[in-house]
């Protein structure tokens, strides 16, 4: 019996070793480089004589705290993160609900619509939107023109510049949880609305009783990953600002890219990563703890 | 897309270029040669043009002209260097030698070569020396860039000047005098807050070093560089330039028409740009002037900026590329570059040519290219230049006094070189 056991364990991590080896592989021995690398002063002399690599302890750790770029992009960061999220959350609820009534028609349609952007390519879709945005012949300020709005200058402000780029970012992304949504949504029992409304329940109630607590993994699940995506917001930056103008649009990750593949400031550019890295494992155990709170 | 998966693609790109490269190298085509050359922007998209004489001289080779964006440019070189498939020649900002040569990316430029006429002696010297490191150059200078003095003649003049004054105590009577009959919303010149060429400019023309000789220490406390820092200071306390940034200006060449200034320092695009965007009837308002110094004309230093030609270190055929850079620096090829670019020639015989010594808004660049000077010739140049603009701009908006700007830019400087002073001191105790 106990050796049929031990046999059946040696054949499942049989048959988990090739997974396991390419994970760590491909995930675990980058981690492990890339820590190792935050301790030292690896830079582009470096690169010209790996000699010259000094051991440096905690020295970046303290650098990336004490330093007023890395918090103002970590602040522009925490805005994706705190209006982004939730703007994408909201928009991706708002979605899933119309398009799982069935009154609605052409459901099908519009899901494939809403969901077009996800799979679009960034590059091609920061392309137009960036015509969209322009100050003289976009489409934006056109229509704001109608209500009498005098043109801004969306990418060229660093007061709207970010969030010209989280509007765009938000288009982007809410499809994708949208689908999710929906697929929580017909899980829900059709009979517990049924059983609501003989007891004289509105929409509002319905939605508030039964709708939000059925759907509480699934906004759990979504709420995470959302939370996570945009504590990595990067190529949006990337590729429509730079992360100008006046450095108003650098996120953490956009910094990160920049010392470490601009500067090649390795040794700095990981030290940010494992900084970001332990803001977003607390951000995530703080998003579950208050989960189960609430299910209490 | 998030960066991870950012990365993953690009390193899969790169595997795959690799291997593309690679086989293409393996692929027995004899003795014929492929040169792969890098070029940024409107320089990438025009040089091809040349590269058919070039091919028609030396039978055995081929060129593979690549574009890359300036954008991207930076980036893709660094990574090409750290990926083992660089270039053999690539067109490089001159503001980027140091950080290639600390990379030990770079060859030597070969002595043969001044036997084809490419040496110091026929370029702007200012402008060859941002390519020589220990003695030996690494580059040849392709173009040349620097900054200039654009004003409006018709204000200059109304206000009884009818040349730039060459002196700084001339020039700031000058400005004065164009503040008076501009009014009190009106100013004499823009100098943006938030570039770091203004300071940087009076500094150099005042003797200022930037940093120590051996480039591990700030030295903008020095009394050079004091002397053009606080002419800067000057201009903003006197109410002769506004304390506002490029963005806050929201179109350069309309408030130049306006006449809400009456001078600007900037570059050669702007020759193109003026005459575009400028109208009709100010086309005969405005001019370029050297800019001034502290001790006369001869004293008024500028940038020294423009791109070089390199080959690089691991390039397998590096005679045919240093071929091409000769080919590249004659003279005639000089002038037609010029042609199809608006890009200064290097070679200075190339300014023989008719339409740069007919333009005299050109021949400001010319006398200016004569007293240039390189930037320190440090990897970290360009965030030294970063923080100097900060100071700059502190002091500008009268946040700051001269002393304490200048201190705090020392103190941030030393902080950014302390690597340099580390491999320094190693190297002189590796060698007593």
């Amino acid at each position: 019996m106990r050796s049929d056991r031990r046999a059946e364990a040696r054949a499942g991590w049989i048959f988990v070793a090739p997974a396991v080896g390419l994970i760590a592989l491909f995930y675990l021995l980058p981690v492990i480089a890339g820590f190792a690398l935050s301790l030292t002063d690896f830079d582009l002399y470096a690169i010209g004589d790996p000699s010259v690599v000094r051991v440096v302890g905690a020295a970046n750790y303290q650098r990336v705290l004490t330093d007023p770029e890395f918090w103002a992009a970590l602040r522009h960061t925490l805005f994706f993160v705190f209006v982004g999220g939730p703007l994408s959350m909201a928009a991706s609820l708002g979605a899933a609900l119309l398009l799982h009534d069935k009154l609605v028609r052409g459901r099908s349609f519009f899901r494939t619509v809403y969901f077009a952007p996800v799979v679009t390519t960034l590059v091609a879709v920061a392309l137009v939107w960036r015509y969209l945005y322009h100050p003289t012949y976009g489409l934006v300020d056109h229509l704001l023109g109608f209500v009498g709005i005098a043109p801004i200058d969306w990418l060229g402000d660093p007061r709207t510049a970010l969030w010209a780029i989280l509007i765009l970012a938000v288009w982007k992304s809410f499809g994708y949880n949208m689908l999710i949504l929906i697929a929580g949504l017909s899980t829900i029992p059709e009979d517990l609305y049924e059983a609501a409304r003989l007891d004289g329940a509105g929409a509002w109630q319905q939605f508030r009783h039964i709708t939000l607590p059925s759907l509480g993994p699934t906004l759990l699940f979504v709420g995470i990953m959302t939370m996570l995506a945009q504590f990595q917001v990067f190529a949006e930056p990337y590729v429509m600002t730079q992360g100008g103008p006046l450095r108003s649009t650098v996120t953490a990750m956009l910094l990160m890219y920049e010392q470490g593949f601009r500067w090649w400031r390795m040794g700095y550019a990981n030290a940010i990563a494992f900084v970001l890295f332990a803001l977003m494992l607390v951000a995530t155990l703080i998003q579950m703890r208050l989960q189960k709170g609430s299910e209490r | 897309m998030s960066l991870a998966r950012r990365l993953r693609l690009a390193g899969f790109l790169v595997a795959m270029l690799a291997m593309a490269a690679s086989s293409g190298c393996g692929a027995g085509e004899g003795d014929r040669v492929t040169l792969r050359f890098w070029a940024m922007g409107r320089e990438g998209e025009v040089v091809t043009e040349l590269m058919h004489e070039f091919e028609a001289e030396h039978p055995g080779v081929r060129v593979q002209v690549e574009k890359i964006p300036w954008s991207a440019a930076h980036e893709k070189l660094l990574t090409a260097h750290v990926g083992r498939s660089s270039p053999d020649v690539a067109q490089l900002g001159n503001s980027w030698m140091a950080e290639f040569h600390a990379l030990r990316a770079l060859a030597p430029v070969p002595a043969a070569l001044a036997a084809q006429g490419v040496s110091r002696d026929s370029c702007f010297e200012g402008i060859w020396d941002t390519n020589v490191f220990d003695g030996l150059a690494y580059g040849v200078p392709w173009y040349v860039d620097t900054r200039v003095l654009f004003y409006r003649s018709d204000l200059f003049a109304k206000a009884g000047f009818a040349s730039i004054p060459g002196d700084w105590e001339g020039f700031r009577l000058a400005l004065h005098a164009v503040k008076a009959q501009a009014g009190p919303t009106r100013h004499a010149i823009f100098l943006p807050i938030n570039e770091w060429v203004p300071p940087y400019v009076l500094g150099l023309s005042a003797g200022a070093t930037m940093l120590n000789a051996e480039g591990t220490r700030g030295a903008f406390s020095s009394h050079e560089f004091r002397r053009g820092f606080d002419f800067y200071d000057r201009l903003y306390r006197e109410r002769l330039a506004p304390p506002v940034s490029n963005s806050e200006v929201a179109n350069m060449y309309q408030e130049f028409e306006r006449g809400s200034f009456a001078a600007v320092i900037t570059g050669p695009w702007n020759l193109g740009e003026f005459a575009r965007r400028l109208s009709p009837e100010l086309q005969g308002s405005w001019s370029t002037a050297p800019l001034p110094g502290p001790d006369g004309p001869e004293s008024g230093a500028s940038t020294a900026g423009g791109s070089s030609l390199v080959v690089f270190e691991r390039s397998r055929h590096a005679e045919a590329a240093w071929q091409l850079i000769a080919f590249l620096s004659r003279p005639s090829i000089q002038a037609r570059f010029f042609h199809l670019t608006g890009d200064l020639p290097a070679v200075r015989s190339a300014w023989a040519d008719s339409a740069l010594t007919h333009d005299p808004r050109i021949e400001a660049f010319r006398t200016q290219l004569q007293r240039v000077r390189p930037a320190p010739l440090v990897p970290e140049w360009e965030l030294i230049a970063t923080l100097l603009q900060t100071q700059g701009e502190a002091v500008a908006r009268g946040v700051l006094t001269p002393d304490s700007a200048l201190a705090r830019l020392d103190r941030d400087v030393d902080r950014v070189l302390e690597k340099r002073r580390w491999l320094h001191a190693r190297k002189q105790g590796a060698t007593p």
